[in-house]
């Protein structure tokens, strides 16, 4: 089959925001925030204090997530030009 | 996966960068080497490298347990280039990262290299060559290589978290269960949606350069022409 790979891929995308809109039901308590900072806020419930503070901070959450849709996009650029690149290779084979 | 600016004591970060200096100096010299002798592979190298950079930059809301992560996209350049270049990949995304977003840390980062760029390639690489001696359909391959890499960084960062921060009733074992519960338990879902993305793209490669693939000894010429004659 032609496409298998990509009915997949959307069936188990599907399933996932399912699941996701199920639980954010069901978990009222739930906060949706990152691991990374649930990490960092278990290491401070040791009584550790972060020894140095990073050079640059976003003022705000509006602007972190600026950085990250542009961190994204740089990505899917590059992605995308080069498979457009290919597909023109080969459709348009050169002539030498 | 990132360990914050801060959060890991001086020790560790020193210890840490110790253990990624090599692998990513050797990755320096193989990514060099390929750029010089297999320039046509290049283009692959930019998309493996933005593969990276775009799945690490979507925090994505894990069901069940509450929380959010971000994916790795490690598992491509693992496939294509090894554990190495992926090693020295993923240290440009880290510092990008701690620089613009004060998401992980110049301190911290050799041990989130460790985790994203050297230990879960690794362990991905691993899967690839025992999937691919066993003859494993390729694209499911492709998926387990991504789904362990991903998980894998993950299931090290609560190692790193617990070896710094052991509990001081239990110790290592104590404080790795509440890393692993942080940082691993959340990360599953995500390395399936990681896993099935990059098995997906592989394909598109297939599609559009199996040639290239088959400079970088993937698959054989006629793996090529037999998967793409699959999706006819």
């Amino acid at each position: 089959m032609k496409y298998r790979l990509e009915i997949i891929f959307i069936v188990f995308i599907v399933a996932f925001a399912a699941l996701f809109l199920y639980e954010q039901n069901a978990q009222t308590q739930a906060k949706w925030e990152g691991s990374d900072d649930q990490g960092s806020a278990a290491i401070e419930a040791t009584g550790y204090t972060p020894w140095i503070q990073p050079l640059w901070t976003p003022p705000s959450t509006e602007v972190e997530s600026l950085l990250f849709a542009i961190q994204a996009g740089l990505g899917a650029f590059v992605i995308g030009y080069f498979f457009g690149y290919y597909r023109g290779q080969r459709e348009c084979p050169k002539s030498s | 996966m990132h360990i914050m600016e801060g959060y890991l004591p001086w020790q560790w970060c020193v210890f840490w960068y110790l253990v990624s200096a090599p692998f990513i100096i050797y990755g320096i010299y193989l990514l060099n080497r390929q750029v010089k002798e297999h320039r046509e592979t290049l283009s692959l190298l930019a998309v493996s490298g933005a593969f990276i950079f775009l799945l690490s930059s979507l925090k994505m809301p894990s069901p069940v347990v509450g929380s959010c992560s971000h994916p790795t996209g490690t598992g491509l350049s693992t496939v294509l280039f090894g554990p190495f270049i992926t090693a020295v990949l993923s240290v440009i995304v880290l510092i990008f990262q701690a620089l613009f977003m004060a998401h992980g840390g110049i301190t911290t980062l050799g041990a989130n290299d460790f985790s994203m760029g050297i230990a879960g390639p690794l362990a991905g690489y691993a899967v690839y060559r025992v999937a691919k001696a066993l003859k494993l359909n390729i694209f499911v391959n492709i998926f387990l290589v991504a789904f362990v890499a991903d998980l894998f960084t993950y299931v090290v960062t609560a190692i790193q978290l617990a070896a710094a921060f052991p509990a001081t009733h239990g110790g290592f074992l104590v404080s790795f269960a509440t890393f692993f519960a942080i940082y691993a338990v959340t990360q599953v879902p995500l390395a399936i949606v990681e896993g099935l993305l990059i098995a997906l793209v592989f394909k598109y490669i297939i599609q559009s350069r199996g040639d290239i693939l088959v400079k970088l000894n993937v698959l054989t010429t006629e793996q090529v022409t037999k998967i793409m004659e699959g999706f006819k």
